[in-house]
């Protein structure tokens, strides 16, 4: 497919060797790069960083819930530890973990292109991420304590608590900047910057995905930031918006917020499924089935995704035809994100499987977002979801979906193409128990909280009945299980980093551009722009090969 | 790129910024005046009909859309529309709770 192939014996200098600016060596080297890859890079290390941070506080909630009433941290500091964990996870680690270190780093290289459209733009997107992020976690030691409303900051009680809401407020605001810039520098990339033969249906399909992606980020985002900004207004001037006190109206402020939160959902997750969309035709060897149903299953996804936000507020108030309305069109979602399970499963059939961590990573995916899916449609029906709204059941349909899926597949990518990008490999035996100790302990978190929920475990509860305590052991048992995975599956990758040994240009065989050049790539990815004349995925030998041997 | 880039200069009379203000004045005391005056559900459907018609007006003259290339028109219709239909899946709820 590419012509731009060079042979490992001839390494030129790579991307981690030169500089875009005056300072060779050093932080500067990095943090003043316009360098699409090391913007990927930068992204990594301080979204990983986050990521810890937010695990940690995960941690101390699951030893809380340990046992019935005061384990570690009284009530006030375990409301403000589950915000803190949603909010970073959120806006730090699950929005932009995908597109903006995977999607920066590798979406030029896979259209044939030497660097996004906007460097400049790309780097100040960073530094928006950053400043958000130092934000957020700066509130926790501020004065009154960090907020303590949920990462929802439903009103009216974001409006009245004392605690640091209005520097959480500024911090996602931010931080929605950093995600519509990085939108915005993504289409245009993807119409002005394809490599010659270059059509639609020739690209990559995470290239798919990061388009969909990035519309919903440049159309959802800016009301996200209209909203919160309105409550900082309302908190701060008290004019009668949100507050029903002085005749404003919160049911209002779900609408709004919910109209970004959850598109944000498939911001989320649509590039974790253009991720699985190329590791399972590089690991069956066989070109991906219904390609075309799942470009676009991807823009359906994003169409319809954007309307079926009030599935999250049933019980709030709402009318009852706005009721079946939403509950209806959250059913239709399911259908393109059915066709992709559907796609993926026909790929792999009779395929020459090889499971190596990547694909394993993928698996737990598609069987974990399966589950978050089916319960998913459990609670867009209206009867069910009024006896499960607000239960643990939700929490566990949430992060089945979100980290089940989200997180695997960040997990799958960076198994994926990490050798690509620091040019090294990691010690695959020990990615496979990281991978098996990660997915066991996952489960064995979150499965006891379907049950809890369905039995009347309320969400966000600091106390509990005794008959939940069973559960509640288990759960925080699999926390521990599963932080040993992180570990474990995290340590593998920094020593494969520092100290593996070299990586070929294709480890895995992949047939998409970026394991046609240099690993790692050099500074412009290619010396001449490569002229494109098949498909993303032609394992056509491979399939040959495999119907003579039978 | 700057060699394809075509700037045109257009000149618009003070007077025609003037008439536009006053009318978007004038617009601005109708609304006072409807929201004086119960009319149910129509109340928030006409107080949106004479915003968007100022905002015509303040997009297309003060702000030059009309004399821009047809792709701007389609940015500013792609925000437009996709603002309208956030609004008219939130009248879902608001028009029959009330």
């Amino acid at each position: 497919m590419a012509k731009d192939s060079v042979p490992v014996e001839k390494l030129e200098p790579s991307y981690l060797d030169v500089s875009t600016n005056k300072y060779k060596t050093g932080i500067l080297s990095w943090i003043l790069s316009v360098d699409h890859k090391r913007i990927g890079i930068l992204y990594l290390f301080s979204m990983m960083a986050f990521f810890i941070v937010a695990v940690f506080f995960g941690f101390l909630i699951r030893l809380e819930l340990l046992s019935p009433g005061k384990t570690i941290v009284d009530a006030q500091t375990y409301n403000q530890l589950f915000t803190l964990h949603g909010l970073i996870m959120i806006f730090l680690f699950i929005i932009p973990g995908l597109p903006a270190v995977f999607g920066n780093f590798f979406l030029p290289i896979m259209i044939g292109a030497k660097d996004v459209i906007f460097p400049r733009l790309n780097l100040m997107s960073w530094y928006m991420f950053a400043i958000g992020g130092l934000l957020a976690v700066t509130s926790i030691f501020l004065p009154g304590g960090s907020a303590d409303t949920g990462w929802m900051f439903y009103v009216p009680y974001s409006i009245r608590t004392t605690t640091n809401v209005s520097p959480a407020l500024l911090a996602a605001f931010i931080l929605g900047f950093s995600s519509i810039l990085t939108g915005l520098n993504f289409i245009t990339t993807i119409h002005r910057m394809r490599a010659p033969g270059m059509s639609w249906f020739k690209m990559p399909l995470f290239v798919w995905s990061l388009y969909a992606t990035g519309w919903v980020q440049i159309l959802a985002t800016p009301i996200i930031g209209i909203t919160l900004a309105l409550v900082a207004i309302e908190r701060f001037l008290g004019v009668g918006i949100f507050d029903p006190a002085l005749g404003g109206d919160p049911v209002l402020y779900q609408h709004l917020f919910w109209i970004y939160s959850h598109p944000a959902v498939y911001i989320m997750i649509l590039p974790a499924m253009g991720i699985v969309s190329e590791i399972i035709p590089t690991f069956s060897r066989r070109s991906i089935f219904g390609y075309k149903f799942i470009a676009f299953s991807s823009l359906a996804i994003a169409l319809f995704g954007s309307l079926v936000w009030a599935h999250h507020m049933f019980t709030a108030g709402m009318s009852d035809t706005a009721q079946f309305v939403f509950s209806f069109i959250t059913y239709v979602v399911s259908i393109p994100s059915a066709i992709k399970v559907f796609n993926w499963l026909s790929t792999m059939y009779k395929g020459s499987i090889k499971a190596d961590p990547p694909l394993l990573y993928v698996l737990s995916f598609i069987f974990q977002f399966s589950i978050g899916g089916f319960t998913g449609l459990m609670l867009g029906a209206l009867s069910v979801n009024i006896h499960l709204q607000d239960t643990s059941f939700v929490v566990a349909h949430f992060h089945y979906v979100m980290f089940g899926g989200t997180g695997f597949g960040i997990f799958a990518a960076m198994h994926y193409w990490f050798p690509k990008m620091f040019g090294r490999m990691y010690n695959l035996k020990v990615a496979t128990w990281g991978w098996g100790i990660v997915t066991f302990g996952y489960n064995l978190l979150y499965m006891p909280l379907f049950v809890m929920g369905y039995l009347g475990m309320p969400r966000r509860y600091y106390d509990y009945l005794p008959e939940f305590h069973t559960y509640h052991v288990v759960s925080t048992v699999g926390s521990w299980i599963l932080i040993i995975g992180l570990t474990v599956m995290l340590t593998n990758l920094w020593v494969g980093m520092k100290r593996g040994k070299k990586a070929p240009m294709n480890p895995w065989g992949g047939e998409t551009l970026e394991w046609k050049i240099q690993t790692p790539p050099i500074l412009e990815n290619f010396h001449e722009i490569p002229d494109i004349h098949a498909g993303p995925y032609d394992y056509s030998k491979y399939e040959k090969a495999a119907k003579e041997a039978t | 790129m700057s060699d394809q880039h075509h700037e045109e200069t257009h000149i618009v009379e003070y007077g025609q910024y003037i008439y536009i203000w006053l009318g978007l004045l004038a617009f601005t005391g109708i609304t006072v005046t409807v929201s004086g005056i119960n009319l149910g559900n129509w109340t928030i459907v006409i107080a949106l009909l004479i915003a968007s018609i100022k905002s015509y007006y303040v997009l297309n003259y003060f702000m030059h859309l009309s004399n821009e290339d047809k792709i701007f028109k389609a940015f500013v219709f792609t925000a437009l529309l996709t603002f309208f239909i956030f609004l008219s899946f939130t009248f879902w709820d608001y028009s029959f709770t009330r």
